[in-house]
């Protein structure tokens, strides 16, 4: 029942922030409304009992993430771009494709279970309190099952450290100041 | 847990909100918002399909989607702040440099 | 809608406990961070050579609750073209996650608000991080060149080093080898080991990155009276300054309760499983002893009346709480038979007593450090936390897990594993300081790209 009415809670909050992430004229309201969709996403993590990635998300995207997105967003605050046309020209040809796509998944979701033969998986899930700890099954599969993929990923994050450094640095001329 | 199909459902909605935010948003910072409310949304599909399977592999992915979006974003934001030193924009029509 | 109930029901059964601690904690809390600005205003008297607020209740007791009815009663100012739902929801933001971090800690075995977190310190690391959002959204929304600067200078310092506070974290954690709080406890029990003394390095980095994510002195320049009006909090007035404020005063609880518990032994007293050294326990209440004949002593050279029966009524609740500490260590030695019963309460009060204990001594660590050491410039914060605190934490990490290694293969355990880890944190320190030696040659100009415009003066 209160797994139920968790679901419910922060699924509402996830779509309620997410259209007001995409139609706010201040990007930093959209900032502020993305955190709320973000920490609602935790939420359904948390009820999906993944507790790990639960708080991954929280540090890691929240609160990480987004100060980089505020930060930005303060140092290019351009008052006149709040006062310009927000939406693209095609916006009305896009609402449609993307209504047409989400009417194709959302068909294809809803009938998969009134097929003969074909369907979603019809298996529940294992009890929660049969569960075993979160963290360590985690930081098990990681470190053996999934190590290459793991060291891959802080390479990836290397490179993109200092992919960041080097492209949002400052040219610094030292020779003598015309230029 | 609830039937896969409610967070299915979830992932669909918060997959195409996104998917509107990057194709009709002109300010390029909410487009690269809208990238990581699809992200989310995938996390939201693999996290679900982990639990229901019991598998922690769908949440071993999830985790390193995060952590390539922050690498993501770090970079694209830092291409923004490069950008936006040179031309003083951030609307994504008046990004057309390679005009003529 | 009988489900509805049945559920609430169900759920208030199971969860009383914890529901009780956390309305407790949220309405005591600020209470309690006002009495902190209190002791801090002693302490900084005493160690300047004057007295503090001595004029409001006897000794000055009665000046949080002036303060607080001042800043309540004070006119709400916002600014002219301040965004109002950022202004707004700034401060709250501060405050809910420092209360929120508060919600995953343990004070003693006994008061647990969120009880067996699988992710225990990493949740409360975690949520108290995204206090950071609510420095930056209040410089912004203020609409004020000093706020913006003090914020961002403000949460640049505190994302730097929150990436050095959590490897000193990590540090600690590999010989707990689990996150959950109690267990955490429980393996420095086990150990019969502070992990603070397996970890040396970790602790003091631990210290300072905690002084600098609760911008405190030395740390403190976003936030000082001589630098930029008050940083990000200038536009605040009123109770929105005392959500900040409360914020603060919050987040130093957690970070001093985070490093207790992995650390200092939680709520462990010192030497818990040496059984000669249990006269140990009867230390609290001497102390609480010794506290009331001190307030009796002093009782005739007060002035005033009313001050005479005020100094009697602490005398009393000192002496009051030095029995309640008492029972559980003399029951079983006057009637054997109880030693099974009492536990539980031995356990819960005398472990809340020695975690707040723990608590105090660290805030007043960093109270000490506050009235000690002169502020740094923002680059020079920077700089330390970059090129010192985060090689030195990864160093370390990288060097305690292969001290950790050698004591297992040899099967050192506690005290014993003391062998292997000092030498390895010797060599952490040696080799962070040799970066920065290094380091020390080749950075000393200052940079003149416009980029380091925050960092300017």
């Amino acid at each position: 029942m209160l797994d139920n009415v968790l679901f419910y809670v922060f699924a509402g909050l996830a779509v309620a922030s997410a259209v007001l992430t995409v139609t706010r004229r201040n990007a930093v309201h959209s900032a502020i409304f993305l955190i709320t969709a973000l920490l609602a996403t935790a939420g359904i993590f948390l009820q999906l009992r993944a507790e790990f990635l639960f708080i991954v998300q929280i540090i890691l995207y929240v609160g990480g993430i987004m100060v980089l997105f505020v930060f930005v967003i303060m140092l290019v605050n351009l008052d006149v771009a709040v006062r310009q046309i927000q939406f693209a020209r095609q916006k009305w040809v896009a609402l449609v494709v993307a209504l047409a796509l989400a009417a194709q998944v959302g068909l294809m979701f809803w009938s998969s279970g009134k097929m003969p033969g074909q369907g979603l998986p019809v298996q529940t899930a294992v009890a929660a309190d049969k569960l075993l700890p979160n963290s360590e099954e985690l930081a098990a599969s990681l470190f053996k099952s999934y190590l290459l993929p793991f060291e891959i990923a802080s390479v990836l994050l290397l490179v993109a450290m200092i992919g960041a450094v080097v492209m949002a640095k400052k040219r610094t001329y030292r020779s003598d100041a015309s230029h | 847990m609830l039937p896969i199909d409610h967070y299915l459902f979830l992932g669909l909605a918060l997959f195409i909100i996104g998917v509107i935010g990057v194709i009709t948003r002109r300010n390029v910072i909410v487009v690269l918002m809208s990238i990581e409310l699809i992200l989310n949304a995938v996390n939201i599909n693999l996290v679900a399909f982990s639990r229901l399977y019991g598998d922690v592999a769908g949440q071993v992915f999830a985790l390193f989607i995060i952590a390539d979006a922050a690498a993501e974003a770090a970079v694209g934001l830092g291409i923004i702040i490069a950008f936006f030193r040179n031309r003083e924009t951030v609307l994504e029509d008046e990004m057309d440099l390679l005009k003529w | 809608m009988n489900a509805a109930l049945q559920a609430t029901m169900d759920f208030l059964k199971l969860y009383w406990a914890p529901l009780l601690c956390g309305v407790a904690v949220v309405a005591i809390l600020p209470l309690v961070a006002g009495y902190i600005v209190l002791v801090e205003r002693k302490i900084m008297a005493d160690m300047q050579a004057r007295l503090g607020p001595m004029r409001v209740g006897p000794h000055g007791l009665l000046q949080p609750i002036a303060d607080a009815v001042k800043l309540l009663i004070k006119e709400d100012i916002i600014p002219d073209n301040a965004d109002k739902l950022v202004f707004w929801l700034a401060p709250v933001l501060s405050v809910a996650a420092a209360l929120l971090a508060l919600a995953g800690l343990a004070i003693g075995p006994a008061f647990q608000i969120a009880p067996n977190i699988n992710i225990g310190l990493l949740f409360v690391v975690g949520v108290s991080a995204m206090g950071i959002f609510g420095i930056v959204l209040g410089g912004w929304a203020s609409n004020s060149h000093y706020s913006l600067m003090g914020a961002l200078r403000s949460s640049a310092q505190l994302v730097s080093y929150e990436t050095a506070a959590g490897l000193a974290l990590v540090s600690g954690l590999l010989f707990a080898g689990t996150l959950n709080i109690n267990l955490i406890v429980k393996a420095q029990f086990d150990q019969g080991i502070w992990f603070g003394m397996l970890a040396p390095v970790a602790l003091f980095t631990y210290l300072v990155a905690s002084i600098a994510e609760t911008n405190r002195a030395p740390f403190d320049l976003p936030e000082a009276e001589s630098e930029l009006v008050a940083g990000y909090m200038t536009e605040f007035s009123g109770f929105r300054w005392s959500l900040y404020f409360l914020a603060e005063y919050t987040n130093m609880i957690v970070v001093a309760s985070v490093a207790t518990t992995l650390f200092l032994g939680g709520w462990l007293r010192p030497f818990p499983r040496t059984h000669w050294l249990d006269m140990i326990d009867f230390l609290p209440p001497l102390l609480m002893v010794a506290i009331g004949v001190y307030c009796v002593v002093r009782v005739p050279k007060q002035p005033v009346r009313v001050q005479q029966l005020f100094m009697l009524a602490v005398a009393g609740l000192c002496f009051v709480v030095a029995l309640v500490l008492l029972a559980p260590v003399v029951a079983p030695k006057l009637n054997p038979s109880l030693a099974e019963a009492v536990k539980p309460f031995y356990a819960g009060i005398h472990g809340g007593f020695w975690f707040l204990f723990k608590v105090s001594a660290y805030i007043y660590m960093f109270m000490w450090l506050r009235f000690t050491l002169p502020r740094y410039r923002f680059d020079q914060l920077m700089r330390l936390g970059w090129h010192f605190l985060i090689p030195l934490s990864i160093i370390n990490v990288l060097v305690v897990g292969v001290a950790m290694i050698a004591g297992n293969y040899f099967h050192l355990q506690g005290w014993t594993m003391l062998l292997v880890t000092t030498p390895a944190a010797f060599i952490a320190l040696v080799a962070a300081l040799a970066i920065l030696a290094v380091d020390k040659g080749g950075g000393n100009e200052p940079d003149r790209s416009a980029a380091s415009d925050f960092y300017a003066g």
